[in-house]
């Protein structure tokens, strides 16, 4: 199970002359859950996936996996992305382009063996000794979600993974992260411009919205997968009150 | 006959100044290349004085500066007993400052060429910044690197204005092919300075050769 509260302001990219934007959000994601977050442009989605990954440090909140804290900003505590167990895919995949399908999975395990386990999970056996500038978009997502799952993470971070694919392709490859999700049963979160491909592949849905000047969260979409879905914001802002408030608020 | 002593000082000069200044370099670039601060453009336009001041001038303040009567200077010899003017390591510190903005210029375009994502990619797999450094980007900045490399060393072995003013002409320990050559030439000894110039041009043209090769390569690599 992950709980966060995060609050970061960050200057959008592409609007330097506009105020700072100011992200604020928080929830508990039960340990197998699928969460899909949707919103506009510029309205926090990555700096969110970004601040859980530990690639960017919040102004305030705190992370928490489980029994292990990733962020706490009373306690100044900040794990770095290596010290946190999460998967990356990127938007653009951000694949190792001198490596190869199978180099570019087993430089993340370590173990070649796990490393084809993994293509064979995510069907790539037959092009695991071509290079990333070799492979169509949908074998590269492939490559990319074969990657972030090989340190087995505790959750697994998928920045608009379906953004740069056709219409055909997306719908069968976020059907393909879905098979994959629920196979490892592994906690993932999906950023996405789309509502409706979150709410088709996600088990909860929520999206940020805040007219570009604050994101907050609204619950979408929650099946009946995740014993506790989305709770209520805590009334105080300090970790304990709001992980409190978060453990025993129940929609 | 031709003495070939000239050509060992020149390697030697070369080697070791390559080797120097990939090691300073790297990180000095990485910093151009990744950091917003205000103040790097000022200090990569001082750095990069080398490419435009004549030689003779860099030399004159290399020696000034050197020389045991400056504070600098009188530091080594104090400290380490080091004399440079007119020794081979003067020559080699020399050649760092005059060739510095080859080798810099180079790694700072291959450093700026890694898309951060890929560094932040491999953090994420749980690697160290060092692994990341070692494994994804010296492997993705190859081309850069070997042009530095290339460009340092070819450019050393042909240095003469800031050898000549730091070293002077010393046999075995400071006098470069091209410091024989001008001599040979003015002591009228055109067959020497031929042998000694048709050498220079061919491990010159040898180095750019390869030079163009590789980037050739990293373009098609590149698309």
């Amino acid at each position: 199970m992950i709980s966060y509260r995060i609050v970061k302001t960050f200057q959008r990219l592409g609007h330097k002359k506009t105020p700072p934007f100011r992200l604020e959000t928080e929830r508990r994601i039960e340990s197998g859950v699928f969460l899909g977050i949707s919103g506009p442009s510029g309205c926090g989605k990555s700096t969110l996936l970004r601040c859980l990954a530990g690639l960017e440090h919040p102004d305030d909140g705190f992370i928490v996996d489980g029994k292990n804290t990733w962020y706490d900003s009373t306690s100044e505590l900040f794990l770095p992305p290596q010290k946190r167990g999460v998967g990356f895919v990127f938007q653009d995949y951000a694949l190792f382009p001198h490596l190869t399908v199978l180099g570019n999975v087993a430089y993340a395990t370590g173990n070649r063996s796990k490393a084809k386990e993994l293509l064979e999970l995510t069907r790539l056996s037959e092009h695991a000794a071509h290079f990333p500038g070799e492979l169509s978009g949908g074998q590269r997502q492939r490559t990319a979600l074969a990657r972030a799952l090989a340190r087995n993470p505790d959750l697994l971070l998928l920045d608009e993974p379906l953004s740069a694919l056709d219409e055909a392709l997306r719908l069968e490859l976020g059907n393909e992260i879905r098979r994959i999700q629920r196979e490892t049963g592994i906690t993932a979160v999906m950023v996405s411009h789309s509502a409706t491909e979150l709410a088709r592949l996600c088990d909860q849905t929520i999206m940020l919205d805040g007219g570009f000047a604050k994101a907050k969260t609204h619950s979408l979409v929650s099946r009946p997968v995740s014993p506790v879905p989305y709770p209520p914001k805590p009334s105080s802002s300090s970790r304990k009150s709001a992980e409190q408030a978060i453990s025993t608020s129940a929609l | 006959m031709i003495n070939w002593v000239p050509f060992t000082v020149s390697l030697s000069l070369a080697i070791w100044t390559t080797v120097i200044l990939v090691v300073v370099c790297f990180p000095l670039a990485w910093v151009f290349a990744r950091s917003k601060c205000r103040w790097i453009p000022f200090v990569e336009s001082f750095l990069s004085l080398p490419l435009v001041l004549p030689p003779t001038v860099l030399g004159f303040y290399l020696l000034i500066s050197l020389s045991p009567f400056s504070p600098v200077g009188a530091f080594l010899k104090s400290t380490f007993g080091l004399t440079l003017v007119f020794s081979f390591p003067g020559i080699v510190a020399a050649s760092c400052v005059s060739a510095l903005p080859f080798m810099l210029g180079a790694l700072r375009t291959g450093i700026s060429s890694v898309p951060e994502n890929l560094l932040e990619a491999s953090w994420t797999l749980g690697k160290s910044k060092l692994e990341t450094i070692l494994r994804i980007v010296l492997p993705n900045m190859k081309t850069a690197l070997l042009t530095g490399i290339i460009t340092t060393f070819a450019h050393t072995l042909g240095e003469f204005g800031v050898v000549l003013m730091i070293g002077g002409s010393i046999p075995g320990a400071t006098k470069t092919v091209s410091i024989a050559i001008f001599e040979r030439v003015e002591a009228q000894d055109l067959s020497s300075a031929h042998a000694y110039a048709i050498a220079l041009v061919v491990i010159s043209y040898a180095g750019t050769y390869a030079l163009n090769r590789l980037q050739r390569a990293g373009n098609r690599r590149n698309g």
